[in-house]
């Protein structure tokens, strides 16, 4: 990856143990969120792992390489794109079943990765949601520049 | 050693690291007690046997400590001594003190440990697996027994995020910078 700001972040011992350990906590998060009906975690758990991630790479790179790549209005859309998508998927479990929230899909067999009905799915919306929208907070609270006087 | 020892190890540890974080002077030493007090109580999770409670409150607690190092470390911030008088020490002990009698009085009644007064649980841990699918007892609670009250609890981080982008957006800043 190029970096068009090389004088920002921390060190070059940081920035380079970085780029091995980010995408580590970045999995991680995605294993925890994906397995969130198997194994202790979720969607939320998860979903502050891989903000911490982005994190990571703000803390180590300074935000200008982050923000060069990712875009805060994608962030802030996904963020409300995954919120109405858990509230459509109450709705068509209100539609199928005839209750709000309903697990409308399959239970499936236990102890099955694709099993549980909706849970996995919801697990993903919310992981979404709270891996942006974490970010974005911390990136507003850690950009944000004292007024001088 | 039992749980209940491990316990209270860990709330005396808590106490102690609040305590401390008020008393430091130092803004950043300060941080870190809170987060000696955050890990304690994700320790104290997992001693209780609740894997993620634990894991939530411990990578949480990490991004808090992050955004409160990286938002209030550096800033400029007054420290000033606190000035006590004697009639507001009195007043304070006295009603902390009626309060320690009363919760001693409160927490007699409630039930012992490990004993949980409300049966739904029994019944949750009973048949979890077989309504719900999942293996994962705590998701299907969260996710499908109880999934108004994660939505209510999306719509409370949903509304937190939106208030903190109001408040430091860049735009409303500026103008105001300009007038």
């Amino acid at each position: 990856m190029q970096n068009n700001f090389p004088n920002e972040g921390m060190s070059v011992i940081v920035k380079t143990i970085t780029r091995f350990t980010v995408w580590l906590i970045f999995l991680y998060g995605l294993y925890i969120v994906i397995h969130g009906h198997l194994s202790p975690g979720g969607g939320f758990a998860g979903g502050v792992i891989v903000a911490l991630s982005y994190v990571h790479l703000t803390l180590a790179y300074g935000k200008n390489f982050v923000m060069e790549r990712v875009n805060k209005f994608a962030m802030n859309s996904l963020e409300a794109i995954a919120a109405i998508l858990i509230v459509l998927t109450g709705l068509v479990g209100l539609y199928v079943t005839g209750y709000f929230l309903a697990n409308f899909m399959g239970i499936g067999k236990l102890y099955t990765l694709l099993s549980a009905g909706y849970i996995p799915m919801l697990n993903i919306f919310i992981c979404v949601k709270v891996s942006m929208g974490l970010y974005l907070v911390f990136y507003y609270l850690a950009s944000f520049k004292q007024q001088e006087g | 050693m039992p749980v209940d020892i491990w316990l209270y190890f860990i709330l005396g540890f808590m106490i102690i690291g609040s305590i401390a974080c008020l008393e430091i002077k130092n803004i950043l030493s300060s941080i870190i007690t809170i987060g000696v007090v955050g890990l304690s109580l994700s320790l104290a999770f997992l001693f209780l046997g609740a894997p993620d409670l634990a894991l939530v409150q411990f990578v949480f607690e990490i991004l808090c400590m992050i955004i409160l190092i990286r938002a209030f470390a550096k800033r400029s911030i007054e420290v000033r001594a606190l000035q006590r008088d004697v009639p507001e020490t009195i007043i304070a002990i006295v009603i902390l003190a009626s309060i320690f009698v009363l919760s001693i009085f409160a927490f007699k009644d409630m039930p012992s440990f490990g004993k949980p007064i409300v049966r739904v649980a029994e019944r949750y841990l009973a048949n979890a697996g077989v309504e719900t699918g999942s293996q994962n007892i705590v998701t299907a609670v969260i996710l499908n027994y109880r999934i108004y009250d994660t939505l209510g609890e999306i719509t409370v981080l949903f509304t937190a995020i939106l208030g903190t982008l109001t408040i430091l957006r860049k735009t409303g800043r500026k103008k105001r910078h300009a007038e």
